[in-house]
């Protein structure tokens, strides 16, 4: 029920691309907007999407929160459309609009009866450029992501624990920083605030257009230049520029105590290298040995191992992600049962990667795996808006459209050998931060009255 | 080229014709006498199959609350002579994808397999269907799980407060109780408990099923039928009707967090009501989860005090409610309690506007074809609508049947579905200012 959602979670653990079905076009206008067109005639439904290549990592100092109160403020009128008229006329043709905000992009989009394209595009090329607004919008507004920062953040303890990890596993890159900004910080933020960052990073020369379902692929094009073509470059628009990471010389560990943990875990996070546009291959090792680590809750490496073998694990789990322009992040983890220290479960997380780097990828797992995401591509071709979104994501933090579509391939291409050599570059624990979320220690309960 | 925008958006608004859902629902009747509603789809080489079996947890005793749920999660644990590891492993050789699900009314059963693999798909779910092991090493592992996820729960404003709305609303009647038990009834379940539910939930009196992809009638007919070689005729008795029964007032549950989660509701509209879609169509207006409601546009755009606020007809199986969910900080509690409590009132009092109803026509008659964008959309669609009581050619009238909505229909369900003093409210956290 809750909309214009901040994105935390970027992407699953099997990005796909979109089999042979159709082909995906793309194309850059005069003004410098992309375009992806991916046609999927099945229903009389389309997917719109602007993606604006600029996020919460591009904030300048004292505003963080920034690039999200901007996405919100987006729905606040232009020049010549009213504040919150935007949704009332994607409401009136039927359509669902929301819009989202990550650390590498901020994304628009409404799904509409296909017929209705026009008129998304006329009002989405209208906001790239003209957006307008009032204290009255803004102020209120202000109210409404420190609420929301209140609810998925500061209400959620797992929420919390994530936001305290990022910012230790960060050192100097805006990655550290929560999407939603530092309430502190949020409290201050000003609609001329935003108005700056929109003036500074919103244009043609910086979005993506993505357009899928039931259209005709030139039909389309066509449409979008004569919309979209007419928007002027935004001459302001520089080249992203971050705050980079120095070395890291020194594994970080935190301990974070609530009351309200009702199942205490550990997680660790890696720095880890991310997909890059030409050379996926370090990448798809990656995703393939957080497959193989964590990819199922049964048969997966540790699950296997610390649940089904050792029974001290609730659950254990992997994941990587590679989707961003600066950094990604390979994960580890273990939820243990109840009567197992935090402690214990970590030394024994900790010798099972071990024992499995040491002893190689199981043969028929691999196969299993690697089966999985051949047929995964078939099933990713039935679910339109999450195709949008790859290309979008991809797009977005710099890679191109062959490497969207080539991303299977590259997973296809790795061996077991180099999953065992992703593992061994990955885990250097000085690149990584070790947190425990628990229930406050003795000494502290004193305090609690629940 | 925008400055002409505003001049022009009327005549797009104007123009937007309804457009007709493009399903084709082709009724299927196996050999042995099962029903099922398909859509064939034949562009991209796999089937997504739906199945919802009535009854779901409202079937567990008092004592067994959670069987159902334990039970329906065992199912992939080990079934005829594979174990857990054995069943996933198969699962992935297959490259199936098979999801069983336990909910308060219905267990169902979602599975999504490539076409070449049909006949080894679904004898391996029938086996997970008819022949489940329920080891008892996998019996105490899924177990600590779900005893995980309770005592989670448990430290959870929103499920605190869900829980404590329906304990309010429906008292000793299994509607009154959370699906998954407690803490105390999980711990004792035995084998027997999971068997008898696993007995008492699947059985051909009480499916509905649904299908859409790469397939046709004669070999959905057969699919299902060796599907369901195996499952009994009849399951467990479903329990009688729950009645409303929360008091008008406020509980506060304290809750040591930065906001008050506030669940508000009464009594609501059954499902088979004949009235039942002018009642959705109100809640659309009034706070039918997305922008441009009015509960959103007082709460939130107007004033700020949350990030969402919505409500909904909770109208199941065996009784109904309309209820809202919101979060705010403790501080705005008692505003923002007043404010819905206005609101309730207001529409009740006024009714909505003209303008009001044809903008809503509008939004739900085109938004309806949205529904039916997948093959496992549309097989979940063609399940749930028989569950729900729909007759096949729904799909096609529906839109007509909203668009025949006049305004003092509209009103007068306003003024029978809305009750501000009748409202209870559930408050968890720390609010300020309230009594």
């Amino acid at each position: 029920m809750f909309f214009r959602l901040t994105a935390f979670v970027v992407i699953g653990l099997l990005a796909l691309r979109a089999a042979s079905a159709e082909p995906v076009t793309h194309t850059t206008l005069e003004n410098g907007l992309e375009v992806v067109v991916i046609e999927d005639r099945r229903a009389p439904v389309v997917v719109h999407m602007v993606w604006y290549k600029v996020g919460a990592a591009d904030e300048p100092p004292l505003q963080s929160g920034i690039a999200h109160f901007l996405e919100h403020l987006m729905f606040k009128g232009t020049d010549t459309m009213e504040s919150g008229e935007f949704s009332r006329v994607v409401e009136a043709n039927g359509g669902r609009d929301n819009a989202f905000t990550s650390w590498d992009y901020t994304g628009y989009f409404q799904r509409v009866a296909s017929d209705r394209l026009e008129l998304m595009m006329q009002m989405e090329a209208d906001r790239m450029a003209n957006l307008s607004f009032t204290e009255d919008d803004w102020l209120p507004e202000r109210a409404v992501i420190l609420e929301e920062r209140g609810q998925v953040l500061e209400s959620r303890v797992g929420g919390q624990f994530n936001e305290a990890m990022m910012a230790t596993l960060y050192k100097s890159h805006p990655y550290g920083i929560p999407i939603i900004g530092w309430r502190h910080e949020m409290e201050t933020l000003t609609g001329q605030n935003a108005m700056d960052f929109y003036d500074r990073h919103y244009g043609p020369n910086n979005a993506i257009l993505v357009i899928a379902g039931d259209v005709d692929t030139g039909d389309a094009l066509e449409m979008a230049r004569q919309i979209y073509g007419p928007v002027s470059p935004n001459p302001a628009i520089a080249p992203v520029s971050r705050t980079m990471e120095p070395p890291h010389l020194a594994e970080r560990r935190l301990r974070f105590e609530d009351a309200r943990v009702g199942t205490p875990y550990l997680n660790r996070m890696y720095l880890a290298p991310v997909r890059r546009a030409g050379d996926q291959s370090q990448a798809a090792a990656l995703q393939m040995l957080a497959a193989i680590l964590g990819g199922s809750s049964t048969t997966s490496v540790l699950e296997r191992t610390l649940n089904f073998e050792q029974g001290i694990a609730l659950q254990a789990w992997a994941g990587y992600n590679g989707m961003a322009r600066d950094y990604g992040t390979f994960s580890l983890g273990i939820a243990p049962v109840e009567g197992v220290t935090l402690e214990d479960a970590e030394a024994a997380l900790d010798a099972a990667v071990a024992d499995f780097l040491e002893e190689g990828v199981d043969q028929a797992q691999f196969d299993r795996v690697r089966h999985q995401i051949r047929a995964s591509e078939i099933y990713a071709l039935d679910d339109m808006q999450g195709r949008a979104r790859q290309y979008g994501v991809g797009l977005s933090v710099g890679l191109g459209v062959d490497d969207i579509d080539g991303w299977v391939d590259a997973l296809d291409a790795v061996t077991r050998d180099d999953v065992i050599a992703a593992g061994q570059m990955l885990l250097d624990r000085r690149n990584s931060v070790t947190g425990y979320l628990t229930q406050p220690t003795a000494t502290s309960t004193s305090e609690v009255t629940q | 080229m925008t400055r002409l925008l505003a001049l022009t958006l009327g005549l797009f608004i104007a123009l937007a014709a309804p457009l007709r859902a493009e399903v084709s629902i082709t009724p299927v009747t196996s050999d042995s006498g099962l029903q099922a509603w398909m859509v064939e789809e034949r562009s991209i080489p796999f089937v997504a199959l739906e199945l919802i079996f009535a009854g779901g947890a409202t079937l567990d005793s008092d004592a067994t609350a959670g069987a159902t749920s334990l039970m329906t999660a065992l199912l992939s644990e080990g079934a005829g002579d594979m174990d857990a590891q054995e069943y996933a492993a198969r699962s992935e050789e297959l490259a199936a994808r098979i999801g069983f699900d336990a909910g308060r009314d219905t267990v169902s059963v979602s599975v999504r397999f490539l076409t070449e693999d049909a006949d080894d798909v679904i004898d391996h779910v029938r086996a997970a269907l008819t022949d489940p092991r329920f080891d008892a090493d996998a019996v105490e592992r899924v177990r600590g799980q779900m005893l995980s996820k309770l005592r989670r729960d448990a430290l959870d404003p929103n499920t605190l407060a869900s829980r404590a709305f329906a304990q309010a609303a429906y008292g000793d009647h299994p509607y009154g109780r959370a699906s998954d038990g407690s803490v105390e009834t999980v711990a004792a379940l035995d084998i027997d408990a999971l068997r008898a539910a696993h007995q008492g939930a699947f059985a051909r009196d009480r499916v509905f099923i649904g299908a859409a992809g790469d397939i046709d009638a004669d070999e959905l007919a057969r699919l299902i039928d060796r599907l369901f070689d195996g499952i009994p005729a009849e399951g467990a008795p479903i329990p009688d009707r729950a009645e409303f029964s929360a008091p008008a007032g406020l509980e506060v549950i304290p809750f040591d967090g930065p906001q008050s989660v506030i669940a508000f509701g009464h009594d609501g509209i059954a499902r088979d009501d004949p009235d039942f879609l002018t009642a959705y169509v109100v809640n659309e207006v009034f706070g039918g989860g997305r922008f441009g409601t009015r509960l959103m546009e007082s709460l939130r755009v107007q004033r700020g005090l949350t990030y969402g606020v919505g409500s909904f007809l909770a109208s199941g199986l065996l009784g109904e409610s309309y209820q809202g969910r919101m979060s705010t900080d403790n501080v705005n509690a008692a505003a923002a309690i007043d404010l819905l409590r206005e609101e309730w009132a207001g529409i009740a009092e006024s009714g909505i506007t003209e303008e009001d109803l044809s903008r809503i026509q509008t939004y739900l008659t085109g938004a309806y074809p949205l529904r039916f964008d997948g093959n496992a959309a549309i097989a979940s669609s063609m399940a749930s609508m028989q569950y729900q009581g729909f007759d096949i050619d729904y799909v096609n009238i529906r839109n007509d049947l909203i668009d025949a909505l006049t305004l003092d229909q509209v009103n007068a369900m306003a003024a029978r579905l809305y009750d501000a003093d009748a409202l209870h409210f559930v408050v968890v956290g720390q609010p300020e200012g309230l009594e």
